[in-house]
């Protein structure tokens, strides 16, 4: 190699889109990702106590939480012929269900169920806080991830309120925006990222998106015709409100049992409303000032 | 369809333990005040050029006090909220219009240079004006003008009127022989160059600035704010047009103060008619307006800006007293109102229902897909929430 010559990006060096597929029917609430996440990403501490809502202590995704595990107890009642009301598969047949597919949210028979579910950042395709981002500190990588770049990030906030997952939040004492960079560093290094590889039940995936979705789809296939009618993949295709994601999810519930809105949207999509709004409010304005100050008395 | 998940369609919607979906903004009571001054600057710089050339020198004069005050005040604000306040200047790293702060934190910046010329002249001593070099000042033929036996000779349309401080034409060109003890400083003379086009620069920049806030608070998840993306702008183009025009009734002399009462009594109408049609859109989601901190400002800004306007427009042409009231009352109540939309967005923010509520009947309504599917994608992509047996 030459010494004038230049490193640039060619085609060759382009990355394929990666991401999670987070299958929370294997999901067994161990929190071993929230716990490599925070050692591996160096993340504060965020302790909050008790909070009664079953196992989860940890509450939310925020600055210092890129991984959160949500807990849900559901109590399904069971008729007299031992089949569940409500569309849950008979009782005789969980453990059935149970063995063919590796199933680790049910209690066998007692009518009880646990959800539990690995949310973290989605990285969305049309990702509201890169768009509202007013310095460029949330940029997207060469793996169409969406990451901050914290020695850019002016802690503006904008993008707190703006993410329709509430993912970002404000570091205390150090005023900048923080959230999971799908581990950028080892993205780099050709590694996967912390909390995928300490998932003990491959509950998180992580991949080539396209591959991923694939695999989902089969696992969906596989989990709905085994009877678990609330099974549905969330996140996963590019026609809902933020085009897909790169983080999605195999769910046996509505995704707002989870804490996840049924219907995120990425605003952006209204900002030639909201500046059309923004003229007609200008020129109303202009003529209310207009009207005032030269037409009409001077007393 | 939705029998199938054993869930009522009207029912109350489901949630994580009453968690938040999404998270309330982390803006601080500056941004409240931000909004409340970028309106009063920028409608008040508008007052001040267009009362300068009508000839009103008395009004314009004391609306561009408002429009420094926007000016020096709305950075200071803003900077202090900044997690990093020393990366301020990092707003103005790149432009992006899908980012209303990036455009706000720009059309900030242009307002901030022309106000501070336009307005620093104007208050000045040895103030150029605009047009005044030529000696006319602007009159619209078609309305106005004093009406006969008017009590302040001057103001009658055409007139021509004299310059409080003339501009010698000597002293302009004195700076070659040296400058002599009473002429203007050199910093004056490029301040009263600069501000010709910063008078009108001003004036046009303070329109987006008083109203791009609706589209800054819209461009979030919030949903009382979201949901609100048409009327916001015009919400608070009538609260800044109410303010600029409450705050130069305050101090200008009642003869001089026509137009400002005319200006603020516009967007008090304005402000209180916007209200009911945000409401009427918001439907549901008007809630939070009606609940805690949210609605007592709101109720406070009805209150408030009601009599205020109610004595502008019946006392403050005579009596100063009562101009000053009655514009103080206008003012605080267009505070209020920001206040009261700033409170709504974070009640909003922090009740799941109205984040889950409008996207859940949204799905089942067939409005939208929404985010899950419950079919295989080779299978068929039947929709939402259709059972899959």
């Amino acid at each position: 190699m030459s010494a004038l010559e230049v490193r640039t990006y060619g085609p060759d060096e382009a990355k394929p889109r990666v991401g999670f597929f987070t299958d929370t029917s294997l999901c067994i609430g161990c929190k071993a990702c929230e716990v490599a996440c925070k050692e591996w990403n160096r993340v504060p501490e965020s302790p909050v106590g008790f909070t009664g809502n079953s196992y989860d202590n940890s509450i939310d995704l925020g600055a210092n939480r890129w991984r959160h595990v949500a807990f849900v107890e559901q109590r399904k009642e069971l008729g007299a012929d031992g089949v569940a009301a409500n569309g849950l598969v008979e009782a005789a047949s969980i453990e059935a269900l149970v063995a063919d597919t590796g199933l680790q949210t049910y209690q066998d028979g007692d009518g009880l169920r646990w959800l539990m579910a690995s949310d973290v950042c989605k990285h969305c395709t049309h990702a509201a806080c890169l768009e509202v981002c007013p310095t460029g500190a949330l940029f997207r990588t060469e793996f169409d991830t969406v990451v901050v770049q914290q020695d850019i990030c002016n802690g503006c906030g904008y993008c707190i309120p703006a993410c329709p997952f509430g993912v970002l939040d404000q570091r205390e004492g150090d005023g900048r925006a923080w959230k999971c960079t799908l581990c950028y560093d080892r993205l780099k290094d050709d590694k996967e990222p912390a909390c995928a590889q300490a998932c003990p039940t491959d509950s998180i995936q992580f991949g080539e998106l396209s591959e991923l979705r694939e695999r989902a789809d089969r696992r969906l296939e596989q989990l709905a015709s085994a009877g678990l009618e609330g099974a549905q993949l969330y996140l996963a295709d590019s026609s809902d409100g933020i085009g897909g994601a790169g983080a999605f999810f195999l769910l046996l519930d509505d995704p707002e049992v989870y804490g996840l809105p049924p219907d995120p949207v990425d605003t952006t999509r209204d900002v030639g409303e909201s500046w059309a709004a923004v003229g007609a409010a200008a020129l109303g304005l202009a003529a209310a000032l207009v009207g005032s100050v030269l037409f009409g008395r001077r007393r | 369809m939705s029998a199938a998940n054993g869930r009522a369609p009207a029912s109350e919607p489901r949630s994580y333990h009453g968690q938040p979906v999404i998270k309330e903004p982390i803006w601080k009571p500056e941004i409240p005040w931000y909004l409340f001054l970028g309106g009063l600057g920028g409608a008040s710089a508008g007052l001040a050029w267009l009362s300068e050339l009508r000839g009103n020198d008395v009004l314009a004069r004391r609306a561009w006090t408002g429009a420094l005050i926007g000016t020096g005040l709305s950075p200071a604000l803003l900077i202090s909220d900044l997690g990093r306040p020393e990366r301020f200047l990092y707003m103005l790293r790149m432009f992006k219009v899908t980012s209303p702060m990036s455009v706000g934190s720009w059309v900030l910046f242009v307002f901030g240079g022309a106000s501070s010329a336009a307005g620093l002249d104007a208050l000045l001593p040895g103030s150029a004006g605009p047009r005044r070099s030529r000696g006319r000042v602007l009159t619209t033929g078609f309305a106005g003008g004093a009406p006969p036996g008017a009590r302040t000779p001057g103001l009658r349309p055409g007139h021509v009127r004299r310059h409080r401080h003339p501009p010698d034409r000597r002293r302009r060109f004195s700076g070659l022989l040296g400058r002599r003890s009473d002429s203007p400083s050199r910093g004056r003379r490029l301040l009263r160059l600069a501000a010709r086009p910063a008078r009108p620069a001003a004036a046009l920049a303070g329109l987006p600035l008083a109203t791009y806030t609706g589209a800054l608070l819209a461009q979030t998840a919030v949903p009382v704010w979201h949901e609100a993306r048409r009327e916001l702008p015009a919400l608070f183009a009538a609260g800044a047009a109410a303010s600029a025009g409450a705050y130069a009734t305050v101090l200008t002399p009642v003869e001089h103060a026509a137009a400002a009462r005319r200006l603020a009594l516009v967007g008090c109408a304005a402000e209180l008619a916007v209200i009911p049609l945000m409401e009427h859109r918001l439907g549901e989601l008007a809630e939070p307006y009606h609940q805690e901190a949210a609605a007592a400002y709101a109720q406070l800004a009805r209150g408030l800006t009601v009599a205020g306007s109610l004595l502008l427009a019946t006392r403050a042409g005579r009596s100063q007293p009562a101009a000053v009231a009655g514009g103080a009352m206008v003012l605080a109540g267009a505070a209020c109102e920001r206040w009261s939309v700033f409170k709504a967005g974070f009640q909003s923010a922090r009740d799941p229902r109205y984040t889950v509520g409008p996207q859940r009947r949204r799905v089942d309504g067939g409005l939208t897909r929404g985010g899950s599917r419950r079919v295989v994608a080779a299978v068929g992509r039947a929709v939402g929430r259709s059972g899959s047996a």
